[in-house]
């Protein structure tokens, strides 16, 4: 049976309909967008439960992060090879009560800086007598990341810094100063590496560490023997950095034992973070890799299985650059977050938020992406995220930052790159094949997100309302509640800008507790305790992280909101020693300060 | 890419012809799903091209679904899927999206097009290349195409370049990839002297399985290229022209866009052509 004019006529309309309908979505995302419009304070409050206010300059940090100069025979593209070495990590490590900020620098003969809280609402900073602020010289390499643990159960933090060059550890001596310990533990000659943890893999009480390599260890960035050095494909690559894993065997002394507990990669690691996701005592490794799928290891307390694909986070090929972890649906399970790129016109990676599958614990973990059903989804060129509740409503909220390389507003590098990451690997993996940047950007200037949880899955955009309006591209985003206040601060690390401190002004109706734990048969710095939060017929897992994110370390102590008139019932604190504690109707508003048991 | 390349060319099977040689042959309508239906397979088992199954199956099951409909409605009796699904593994394989949406809608404005793009009972797009472009035109902050490589090894891309030649070859379709492809390289060493870019970056394009797709599949579909051997030749030519003026201003998906643009209007060319030609020949009785 044929049709007449009519049946085409009304294909033809359904048809138009069809094709302009991306232009309508558009226009009705556009609309919702313009609802972000920025708040004034006391709007921001009463709409969204708190207002971000940058106050860097006025807490007497002035710290601007410098890039490397590499080989020249990366300057046609050095703006994105050297484009990473912001980092942000927070310690107490005078033990004062006061949490301090480590930021990295990045420039060959550049000073680290370690900003101490004078307890008066500014900074000091003090990593030149300190002895960890000139760790970049010529020749050693240059900083990427630092994340702090007491390895040796004295009490202070020590600091664990990786660089693209030779990673160093330094001994806290008492908060009164440094010692470099590095050879003594054994670390590799040169490590090309942009993540590192520390954690109680296997439950002796000693913290182990670990350390992603991103570049290939063989390469000296600056004295180049080949230009062969990139990344063999954009999605699949396998020559980048090795992994190491350092055990603490106590008295000051590290085995590498990676290849032994069965640590075996070649991808490119940006990200890395730990947590026990199946309840068995032991972290779980997550690790997010440049140029290629996740990794995610399992840990039976002395080895470990990657189980990447067969959870489904190590499936689809993207550039993992953040790993975090969150319960978000206050469930008692952790969601990942992990970042990626997209860019309007040519690559929608989209970020991965990897939630739990219902009904499948233990060994059959298995997790979906949700990013998108939860509004988590784009984000530019993402780099670090956290979640913390931001507003304390009792559901954790995520910060995200980004862009990649801001140079000329007008003219983008995409173009190039896009063309080139399609090629094959005996052109990709060649930098003297990439066309040049000439000061062009890529992905620059994009503005950052801080999302919303409405705590029944779903994630609003309030960045620009709550203030976070800066455009630097953004690297490493560290929650701590810096003065002690109930809040969660936000402190961002940029490449090539400035560390940019949002202090954090919460409305005064939702509650708050936090908990600082010291482990006496488990590590003393609790990474790797769990407390799960107890209040108004739901609870909240949260876990100390020994790194985090992109290049970044959140404060120790745990931050849980509470909401409005929370009726608490008690907060359950498993140690990594595997002792489990029961604290009955902790009081909401104060800081519990909480030694394991012995 | 909506057609084997073997529909509209009639040879009749040769009854002594070896099993391979059949499976080969131009009569094989099934030829062309058969060989990206492989390439898919061997793409995802070996690197995991995919975003997932089900976006792949929804672009085809979608395209599959309109096919038969508008099918059956406009031309009255079922038709052969071969087409509809060689559309939607495209769209499936081509489309890049964190959305579900796009997948469905491209197969299905793919297949649509079809039905309502038509100038004297042609259509004059090809089904997949309409789909993709519009999508990649109007929706580029949730879509995006194919352009990475499939893995870090030479060979799974060499089987599909030699693969490929040897089916278009059977089909007698290889002098439209073969004058595509040194159009290509030859511009590409153009855009290097213009641009002052390393030749392997404008090279680097074409060793990727976007354009594997687009020289095998999209550029030889025979219901939307012209009929001439000579002037489809010449036709691939321009749009490799094309091609090369979009990319010397940056458009990332310039190979789509230039068949979008220079397919039909030769298609409308060859139809005024046809036409005049029948107008001016004397009437016999």
């Amino acid at each position: 049976m044929k049709r007449g004019p009519a049946a085409r006529i009304v294909l033809a309309i359904v048809f138009a309909a069809l094709v302009i309908s991306p232009l309508i979505i558009k226009q009705y995302a556009s609309r919702r967008n313009e609802a972000k419009a920025r708040l004034d304070v006391q709007t921001a409050l009463a709409r969204h439960g708190f207002y971000l206010q940058e106050v860097s300059h006025a807490a007497g940090v002035n710290f601007v992060h410098q890039g490397p100069t590499l080989d020249p025979r990366l300057d046609h593209i050095m703006p994105q090879v050297a484009s990473m070495g912001a980092s942000v990590s927070i310690v107490d490590f005078d033990r004062d009560g006061w949490p301090d900020i480590y930021v990295t620098n990045s420039k060959e003969g550049a000073k680290n800086a370690l900003y101490h809280n004078m307890n008066d609402g500014t900074f000091e900073d003090v990593a030149e007598e300190m002895g960890i602020a000139d760790v970049n010289r010529p020749g050693t390499g240059v900083s990427m990341s630092a994340v702090w643990g007491d390895y040796d159960n004295d009490g202070y933090e020590d600091l664990l810094l990786i660089k693209w060059g030779k990673p160093e550890l330094f001994h806290n001596d008492a908060g009164h100063g440094f010692t470099r310990v590095t050879d003594q533990v054994g670390l590799p000659p040169w490590v090309n590496a942009n993540t590192a943890l520390w954690f109680d893999y296997d439950g002796d009480g000693l913290l182990d560490f670990f350390i992603g390599g991103y570049y290939n260890e063989n390469v000296d960035l600056w004295h180049l023997s080949s230009t062969k050095m990139m990344p063999d494909s954009f999605e699949y690559a396998k020559n980048g950095g090795r992994k190491y894993l350092f055990h603490n065997l106590g008295n000051g002394k590290f085995e590498e034992v990676s290849a032994k507990v069965g640590i075996d990669s070649r991808r490119w690691a940006l990200a890395s973070a730990a947590a026990d996701l199946r309840g068995t005592g032991h972290p779980d490794l997550f690790v997010a890799n440049d140029y290629g799928v996740s990794e995610l290891y399992f840990n039976d307390g002395h080895s470990f299985h990657d189980v990447g694909e067969q959870t489904g986070v190590g499936f689809a090929p993207k550039s993992g650059m953040n790993a975090s972890f969150g319960d978000i649906l206050n469930q008692g399970r952790y969601a990942v977050y992990v970042s990626n790129i997209s860019e309007a016109g040519v690559l929608i990676q989209g970020n991965n938020l990897w939630m739990p599958k219902e009904g499948a614990g233990g060994d059959k973990l298995k997790f979906e992406n949700l990013a998108r059903d939860f509004g988590v989804e784009i984000g530019g060129w993402s780099f670090g995220a956290q979640f913390g509740d931001l507003n304390n409503d009792g559901t954790l909220d995520l910060y995200l930052t980004n862009g990649y390389v801001s140079l000329d507003h007008q003219r983008s590098y995409w173009y190039d790159f896009s063309k080139i990451a399609g090629g094959h690997s005996l052109i990709i993996n060649d930098a003297k094949n990439w066309p040049a940047m000439e000061g062009r950007s890529l992905s620059g200037y994009q503005t950052k997100h801080v999302w919303l949880n409405d705590g029944s899955g779903k994630f609003v955009d309030v960045a620009q309302a709550v203030g976070v309006t800066d455009t630097y591209d953004g690297r490493a985003v560290a929650l701590v509640d810096l003065w002690n206040r109930g809040v969660l601060d936000v402190v961002v690390a940029n490449q090539r800008g400035p560390l940019l401190i949002y202090k954090n002004t919460v409305t005064p109706d939702n509650q708050w507790i936090e908990f600082d734990l010291e482990g006496t048969k488990s590590n003393r710095s609790a990474i790797g305790a769990q407390v799960t939060m107890f209040w108004n017929a739901q609870h909240q897992v949260q876990e100390v992280s020994g790194g985090s994110g992109f290049a970044a370390q959140n404060q120790r102590r745990l931050h849980f909101g509470l909401g409005k008139n929370p009726r608490v019932e008690k907060a359950v604190i498993r140690w990594p020693s595997g002792k489990t504690q029961t604290i009955d109707n902790p009081a909401p508003g104060q800081i519990h300060t909480i030694k394991e048991p012995s | 890419m909506s057609q084997p390349p073997v529909v509209s060319v009639a040879v009749p099977p040769a009854p002594q012809q070896a099993a391979w040689k059949r499976f080969l042959g131009p009569e094989n309508r099934y030829l062309a799903p058969a060989f990206i239906t492989c390439i898919l397979l061997a793409g995802h088992l070996s690197f995991g091209i995919l975003e997932s199954y089900q976006k792949t199956g929804l672009a085809i099951v979608a395209a599959l679904l309109t096919e038969l409909a508008l099918g059956r409605a406009f031309s009255g009796k079922w038709p052969n899927l071969a087409s509809a699904y060689i559309t939607g593994i495209s769209v499936g394989i081509l489309v890049r999206s964190p959305a579900f949406w796009p997948y469905v809608l491209c197969a299905v404005v793919s297949i649509m097009s079809k039905y309502v793009l038509r100038i004297k009972g042609r259509h004059i797009w090809n089904p997949s290349n309409f789909g993709i472009s519009a999508l990649l035109f109007l929706a580029p902050e949730t879509v995006a195409s194919l352009s990475i490589q499939w893995g870090n090894y030479l060979l799974p891309m060499v089987v599909i370049w030699c693969l490929g030649s040897v089916i278009i070859w059977r089909v007698r379709r290889f002098h439209i990839t073969a004058t595509y492809v040194i159009c290509f390289v030859a511009l590409a060493f153009l855009r290097s002297h213009i641009t002052g870019s390393p030749w392997q970056s404008e090279i680097a394009p074409l060793t990727g399985p976007m354009y594997q797709l687009f020289i095998f599949f999209m550029i030889t579909d025979p219901k939307t290229t012209v009929r001439s051997t000579f002037w489809q030749c010449v036709v691939v030519a321009v749009v490799a022209v094309v091609e090369m003026i979009l990319r010397l201003s940056q458009v990332v998906y310039a190979p789509f866009y230039a068949l979008f643009m220079v397919g039909p209007a030769a298609m409308l060319i060859e139809m005024w052509f046809s036409t005049r030609r029948t107008a001016s020949k004397p009437v016999t009785a």
